[in-house]
């Protein structure tokens, strides 16, 4: 069997063990719907003014927002803690030691958060368009898509590239939130940063959750027009990749640090 | 690597000469030379801290020697060679799997991995989970978890299988039972190399053990050679308060206990001219036993008190 298949084979290996985790299917799947309704329930009928002075509605914000939130949890943090634990328990090691490719299986744990991303953005959309009326961008679509790709495979990588960081898998849980929850807050994610102080966007905007979020917004914006490609934004996310995986190919461990 | 390579260590499973390994200026493994020959069991055994696991780690590929000559059915583990990995299997002291996989999945995810797997039926029987097959891995019991453990390390039909430690933890029947697989294996002609800290199960599985000290083979070859190597066989007894003294041919001392030890080079005879002595005496001899030496006892000589040191 080539190294192909293998890692594919690794995919249907990873999904079953996902669903079957309790913990794991619930905040990746469960917890950015749940927030997509408390959020549209509080502040749904409320509106928000974009850089050009045109208003529209919260909800037409939440859905890309809480699409950024998705992707980050199914991409970063479930990459993060799933290769933490693994390298915890021994299981990197025990890989190492058997014909599959190392690369295999990293490969299988990433292309099944691709696909748990996929999963996510197709029910929020539809959640958005059907509970809380909100317009999908069909005319942007293109624009969306590569967004979530680029944005899909960087914070795969960066959730690869903080394992070199994390020690152990105690340590795990609270590395990965304290390094994205706080993003999460000052990248228009859940709130608009319309008053926000300029040294708190200047600071966002070093990092790439703002950049994929402010690229959603745009798409979802029904007052911009065009095709919605923000290719500054898009270039910011395109270097945090390359910089993960240089950090990833240097300083990944295949065994814990105690 | 040659063909010719191959054939000339075609009769010797590991090859190893003046290993060593240093971790900044503590020297793990101080020079070692080890043979295992094919379809042999071979235990490691040592105090913790002895550098057994740092040996067999170096031997399976998951460390890097800092000198000496390395063959592992042949080849050199360090390189890291796929076709390599296809041929052994390792069970290291403590590796999980995934915890919501079921037993047969899990099994069947390793076999996956290797040309010419086992058939999942004859894994489930030979470490005993056939009952388990369908349970996940999370509900499983230490000892269930840890034949897991040696049935993916032999899921791909290994020549070679690497036990690091496979019974630590378990309860008296769960040793038992893992020791008929391991004898279980030598009958299908797998090579094993095993490390432990139980003398019973080197004395039990190995056909050769090694002893490491301080990094440092200090003793090898087969468990009962070795057991009885420069020591003899105790005869223990008491005797009556009132009780004559004993014969110059029958030099024993007293223990300290209020018990005689008698050293005995030819236990038949000399337990013959005891017992003789007592009977035309009128003398019992209380707690009368005699004791064969162990490898427990070597052990314990070889490490000392010092010997040993904690990791």
């Amino acid at each position: 069997m080539n190294s192909i298949m293998l890692a594919l084979r690794q995919v249907r290996y990873e999904n079953s063990a996902f669903w079957r985790n309790p913990a794991a299917a619930f905040f990746t799947i469960v917890f950015p719907l749940m927030f997509m309704v408390i959020f549209n329930l509080i502040f749904g009928s409320q509106e928000v003014t974009d850089e050009s002075g045109n208003t529209y509605n919260l909800s037409t914000f939440y859905v890309p927002g809480i699409m950024v939130f998705a992707v980050v949890g199914a991409t970063y943090t479930n990459v993060a803690m799933g290769i933490s634990f693994a390298r915890d328990g021994g299981l990197l090691k025990r890989m190492r030691g058997t014909p599959l490719p190392s690369w295999s299986y990293l490969a299988g744990k990433i292309v099944h958060s691709v696909l748990l991303t996929v999963l996510l953005v197709i029910i929020v959309a539809g959640a958005g368009w059907l509970a809380f009326d909100v317009d999908l961008p069909t005319t942007k679509l293109p624009s969306v898509l590569l967004t979530l790709a680029i944005a899909a495979a960087t914070f795969c990588t960066l959730g690869l590239a903080v394992t070199s960081i994390i020690p152990n898998a105690d340590a795990a849980p609270a590395i990965v939130n304290a390094s994205i929850l706080p993003l999460l807050f000052i990248s228009d994610v859940f709130i608009p940063l319309d008053d926000a102080p300029v040294w708190l966007t200047t600071l966002a905007d070093v990092f790439p959750v703002r950049h994929m979020a402010l690229a959603m917004h745009s798409a979802f914006n029904p007052f911009e027009a065009g095709a919605g490609f923000e290719w500054a934004h898009l270039l910011v996310m395109a270097a945090w990749l390359v910089a993960g995986a240089l950090f990833t190919i240097r300083f990944f461990r295949w065994e814990p640090r105690r | 690597m040659t063909t010719s390579q191959h054939h000339a260590n075609a009769e010797l499973a590991i090859e190893v000469h003046g290993l060593r390994k240093t971790y900044g200026s503590h020297d793990a493994v101080r020079g070692i030379d080890l043979q295992v020959a094919s379809g042999e069991v071979f235990a490691l055994l040592g105090p913790n801290g002895a550098g057994k696991t740092t040996t067999v780690e170096i031997l399976e590929g998951h460390r890097t020697r800092s000198s000496g000559q390395v063959s592992v059915l042949g080849h050199d583990p360090g390189l890291n060679d796929r076709a390599h990995k296809q041929r052994v299997g390792i069970v290291l002291q403590s590796t999980s799997v995934d915890q919501y996989l079921s037993v047969e999945e899990t099994i069947n995810q390793f076999r996956g991995y290797y040309p010419q797997p086992l058939p999942l039926e004859d894994l489930l029987d030979l470490v005993g989970l056939r009952d388990q097959r369908r349970e996940r891995v999370k509900k499983l019991s230490g000892g269930q978890q840890r034949r897991l453990d040696v049935a993916i390390g032999l899921a791909g039909n290994p020549e070679l299988l690497f036990l690091d430690e496979p019974t630590t933890g378990f309860d008296p029947a769960a040793r038992r039972g893992a020791w008929e697989m391991v004898r279980g294996l030598k009958s299908l002609g797998k090579t094993v190399l095993l490390t432990t800290h139980y003398m019973e199960e080197a004395e039990y599985l190995a056909d050769r053990v090694a002893i490491l000290v301080q990094g440092q083979i200090v003793a090898e070859g087969a468990p009962g050679d070795l057991a009885l190597r420069d020591r003899t066989t105790t005869v223990r007894f008491r005797l009556p308060d009132d009780a004559p003294s004993l014969p110059n041919e029958l030099p024993a001392t007293p223990d300290g206990s209020g018990a005689y030890l008698l050293a005995a080079d030819n236990p038949t005879r000399t337990l013959h001219s005891l017992t003789a002595w007592a009977v035309e005496n009128g003398i019992e001899l209380e707690e009368l036993t005699v004791t064969h030496p162990t490898l427990e006892d070597l052990f314990i000589e070889l490490v000392g008190e010092t010997g040993g040191s904690e990791e």
